[in-house]
């Protein structure tokens, strides 16, 4: 039988016919185009005072400009880079550190396991926002690596808890008593039979972490601990309410961020249901 | 059953434990002397004040005690219910500033969770495996979940609060009022009240709705749902089922989503600039008010610690499996 | 006769086409017949059970029709097959552990369980039926959580039972279990036919040594099709089709198991379903096979009550 192959076609099969799967890819993939290529349309930085105070959306200023004269399109695609890196660092960070406290919780079981969940447990209570906001707070120079660090290090229990379950449920099988018997060690167990039985899953639980890195970051950034140099999309909902945009009635200064915050997250959402529906057959509809 | 709460328990003494010490912990991590650094960032003007405080400070640090008695000392002055005094308020007690806001705060949090919740579930149940619904309004609820609170908020105030005038968009009152148990002053309160409400009710719809639409996507899948569709029960007992099903672990997910609540919460309030725990966060950190910043730390620590609680007991009476001490989800 | 079946079609919809699960079978059980139905995984013995009580989304119903007690089943009309389904036709799943709604006490389920049907809960019948495979009336009042799975398998065989149905079928219900609970739930089972509660029975099993027990008859099934069909004494000592007799020789002792998917004592595979070779399917594997074999042998009947789909089966 050539039972791997073929569910790898059938997979991709589905992947290319499931609605969800493609929108919410293609979504993604234009902004992050948007975010690597913008950038490089502009001779001036995102924050430079480059044209006329308040001017609506032209021909010249794309998104218009904010009450200094900024260009609101350069600060638009600048900010793109920076949700997309706070997005991938810190969703990397929580599924690398979810995970080995998954696996080993899961696969060692005893007393690692109930030490190691009752950390996850404490990390899951404690609100994640509140904690990054007195952490930023003391914190005299904040960039996107170290916001994206402590977002990582906060975000991870939930994909620690269920990765601990899946492990849980592969530790007995066959497969993995073969190689405990062959003497193989615990880590290469767990990388070479347990992690690559669950790879799907572990993508679903990164593009969740992503999303959600990505939504507390910009409300770090809106309360004003985002980066202290640079602009993100947050950075800019933050000036836009701090200098009276929606008083003054400058729409276009903060529509564009949150907007594309939304359309982000709610398309690796999106696409997040449809991988499901792609690797899970029972959720596909007939 | 005993087990299962005094585990909880446990986990929530730590948690609190371990809140506690972050909070003694992080002033220390800061280079130099904590109180001259703090003192010197902070925006007092009135030197008596900045004279006042270091007293304070001093005395609360106690820098020249031994770490082991500093932390104890920390622990005693916070179980008299002591958290300092407030910069931003000088010389008002940081405690009496969170008790103020902390109403404000409860009254945009506990509506909107509880009727997100049981409004999310009904929608997401009904839309479930419903062609039209599940093609057409789920996407809604996707865009929803996955819209920043500040930015809901921000597009709400703009469109009903300025662009049509219909609500007030700043403050829980009008400011030619005082507090008072007039009709007046109770409308205002209603008035300032809706678009924080509004804005945080529907992107935690949203989650709720996709979230049970899900859960019962799964359970009609189920064997015992295939078991009752072979012996040709309804769709309206197989949903039923399903649903009641579905909702345990939704009840999970509620706890799971508190700190993203509390998080919407504080942002949508810096929007509005509703005097809840949001707005003191925005006023602590423009003024460098650290332990006003602790201190609403703190509590909103213990008011979720206490949610959860709440939680746990709500989860025991809708699982009959933690009830018959057979373990269960948990 | 209880069950009628002519020339039933059922295929799967996948990918690579529709795979002709279920391609023309032919066959009756009769009143109180108790119709082992053997074969390999992937023969259609399950296609042909699923099809007789409730189509899942995969599969379409491409030709042929289903009687029972003389009245046509319109196996894909979902919700007019609600009609047959628990009063006329039920089912005991091989998935009996978990096929009880977790959060519901037993008693109440099956109370809203017949409700729904719009029928009457009558307690002290149901009690009976409990003890009558062993159970207390506790377990009306337990969660399934707190019950072992032997007694899940007993409370589900009461329940699937409860409005007394000409056809039961049971699919694949001893799989899960260890060898005594298997005789107990073959014994139960035929409990059910000897006491009236249920008219006719299909037993889906990959063990023949455990449905010989029971079953009055025994049908084969290769492919899809049917390959012999005799009474359970004379499949199991005197099979006529070349592929029951190698099921049969590779058998060990009876109450001995042997392994599911595929007889190691039989060289090659089944063909693939998607597109069958004209023909006997079986003709690859035959020892016996002869240039008449590129055309389908009828399901004929040999002896009384003996049927063979084979040209050498005289």
């Amino acid at each position: 039988m050539t039972a791997v192959p073929t569910a790898r076609r059938e997979a991709l099969h589905f992947a290319l016919r499931n609605r969800k799967l493609v929108v919410g890819t293609v979504i993604v993939a234009v902004f992050l185009v948007a975010g690597l290529a913008g950038p490089l349309l502009f001779d001036h930085g995102p924050n430079d005072y480059v044209g006329p105070a308040m001017a609506p959306p032209s021909g010249e200023f794309w998104f218009g400009t904010t009450t200094f004269g900024q260009d609101v399109f350069a600060q638009f695609v600048y900010g793109l880079r920076s949700t997309f890196l706070v997005g991938v660092l810190g969703g990397v960070l929580a599924a690398i550190v979810g995970m080995v406290v998954g696996f080993v919780a899961g696969y060692r079981g005893g007393w690692v396991d109930e030490l190691l969940n009752m950390l996850t447990n404490i990390v899951l209570v404690l609100p994640a926002l509140v904690v990054l906001l007195i952490v930023n707070a003391y914190l005299g120079v904040r960039s996107i690596g170290v916001q994206a660090l402590f977002i990582g290090l906060t975000s991870w229990p939930w994909a620690a808890r269920a990765i601990r379950a899946q492990t849980f449920s592969l530790r007995s099988r066959d497969f993995v008593d073969l190689a405990r018997l062959s003497g193989v060690r615990t880590p290469k167990i767990i990388l070479r039979e347990i992690a690559p039985n669950m790879s799907s899953y572990l993508f679903l639980t990164f593009i969740l972490l992503f999303g959600s890195a990505i939504l507390i970051a910009a409300s770090l950034d809106f309360i004003g601990l985002g980066p202290t140099q640079g602009v993100s999309l947050g950075l800019m909902l933050n000036n836009a309410a701090r200098w009276s945009a929606l008083q003054l009635g400058l729409w276009w200064w903060f529509i564009p961020p949150g907007a594309g915050i939304t359309a982000i997250v709610g398309a690796l959402y999106v696409m997040n249901v449809g991988l499901d529906e792609v690797f899970n057959p029972k959720l596909r509809e007939m | 059953m005993r087990r299962y709460f005094g585990r909880k328990l446990l986990i929530y003494g730590l948690t609190f434990f371990v809140a506690v010490t972050i909070n003694w912990m992080i002033p220390r991590f800061m280079p130099g002397d904590p109180v001259q650094s703090m003192l010197s960032r902070a925006n007092v003007a009135q030197p008596a004040a900045v004279e006042a405080m270091r007293a304070h400070y001093t005395a609360m640090f106690g820098f020249d005690l031994p770490l082991w008695q500093q932390y104890l000392n920390f622990w005693g002055s916070l179980l008299k219910g002591d958290l300092g005094i407030s910069i931003w308020l000088f010389p008002t007690p940081v405690s009496d500033v969170i008790i103020r806001a902390v109403p404000y705060t409860l009254g945009l949090l506990i509506p909107s969770i509880l009727l997100s919740w049981f409004a999310g579930n009904r929608f997401g149940a009904f839309a479930a495996r419903r062609k039209w619904l599940d093609n057409s309004v789920l996407p809604v609820g996707y865009v929803l979940t996955a819209t920043p609170y500040m930015w809901l908020a921000i597009l709400l105030a703009w469109a009903l609060g300025i662009v049509a005038g219909i609500f007030p968009v700043a403050g829980a009152y009008g400011f030619d009022l005082q507090p008072s148990w007039s009709w007046e002053f109770l409308g205002s309160l209603a008035q300032h009240w809706f678009l924080p409400f509004a804005s945080l009710f529907l992107v935690a719809f949203g989650g709720w709705a996709i979230g049970m639409r899900n859960m019962i996507i799964y359970e009609l899948e189920a064997d015992y749902v295939n078991y009752l569709r072979a012996l040709g029960a309804p769709m309206r007992l197989v949903r039923r089922y399903a649903f009641r099903n579905a909702i345990l672990p939704q009840v999970t997910g509620l706890a799971l989503q508190l700190g993203v609540l509390v998080a919407g919460a504080l942002v949508t309030e810096i929007v509005f600039s509703y005097p809840g725990l949001g707005h003191l966060i925005l006023q602590a950190i423009q003024n460098q008010d650290f332990f006003l910043l602790q201190g609403t730390f703190l509590f909103i620590v213990i008011g979720v610690l206490i949610a959860n609680f709440v939680i746990d007991i709500a989860y025991v009476l809708v699982d009959p499996r933690t009830r018959t001490g057979m373990g269960g989800a948990a | 006769m209880a069950l009628s079946v002519t020339d039933l079609r059922v295929y799967y919809r996948t990918l690579r086409g529709e795979v002709k699960a279920l391609d023309g079978v032919t066959f009756s059980v009769a009143d109180g017949e108790i119709m082992g139905l053997a074969g390999e995984s992937g023969s259609g013995k399950s296609t042909l059970a699923k099809s007789l009580i409730r189509l899942d989304g995969r599969m379409r119903h491409a030709g042929g029709t289903v009687e029972l007690d003389g009245k046509a089943m319109p196996l894909s009309d979902d919700a007019g097959m609600d009609r047959f389904r628990f009063r006329e036709v039920s089912l005991i799943p091989q998935y009996s552990m978990s096929a009880l709604n977790p959060t519901r006490k037993i008693g109440k389920m099956v109370g809203e369980l017949l409700d729904s049907r719009g029928e009457r809960l009558e307690r002290a019948e149901l009690e009976r039926r409990l003890e009558l495979v062993g159970l207390s009336k506790d377990v009306l009042d337990r969660y399934p959580i707190e019950l072992s799975g032997g007694m899940k398998q007993r409370v589900v065989m009461v329940v699937s039972t409860l409005l007394n149905p000409s056809l039961l079928i049971a699919d694949e219900v001893t799989s899960a279990l260890d060898v005594s609970s298997q005789k107990a739930v073959a014994t139960t089972l035929l409990g059910f036919r000897d006491r009236g509660l249920v008219t006719s029975m299909m037993v889906v099993t990959h063990d023949i040594s455990l449905v010989y027990q029971i079953a009055d008859t025994i049908m084969v099934m290769y492919a899809g099709r049917l390959a012999e069909k005799a009474p359970a004494e004379v499949l199991v000592t005197a099979p006529r089709h070349p592929y029951t007799k190698q099921l049969i020789s590779a058998l060990p002792e009876v109450g001995v198991r042997y392994e599911d998917r595929r007889l190691t004592g039989i060289p090659g595979n089944p063909p693939s379903l998607l597109k069958p070779p004209g023909g006997c399917r079986f003709r690859d594997r035959c020892p016996l096979a002869f240039d008449q074999c590129a055309e389908q042998p009828p399901f004929a009947e040999v002896a009384p009550g003996h049927f063979v789909a084979c040209w050498k089966a005289e």
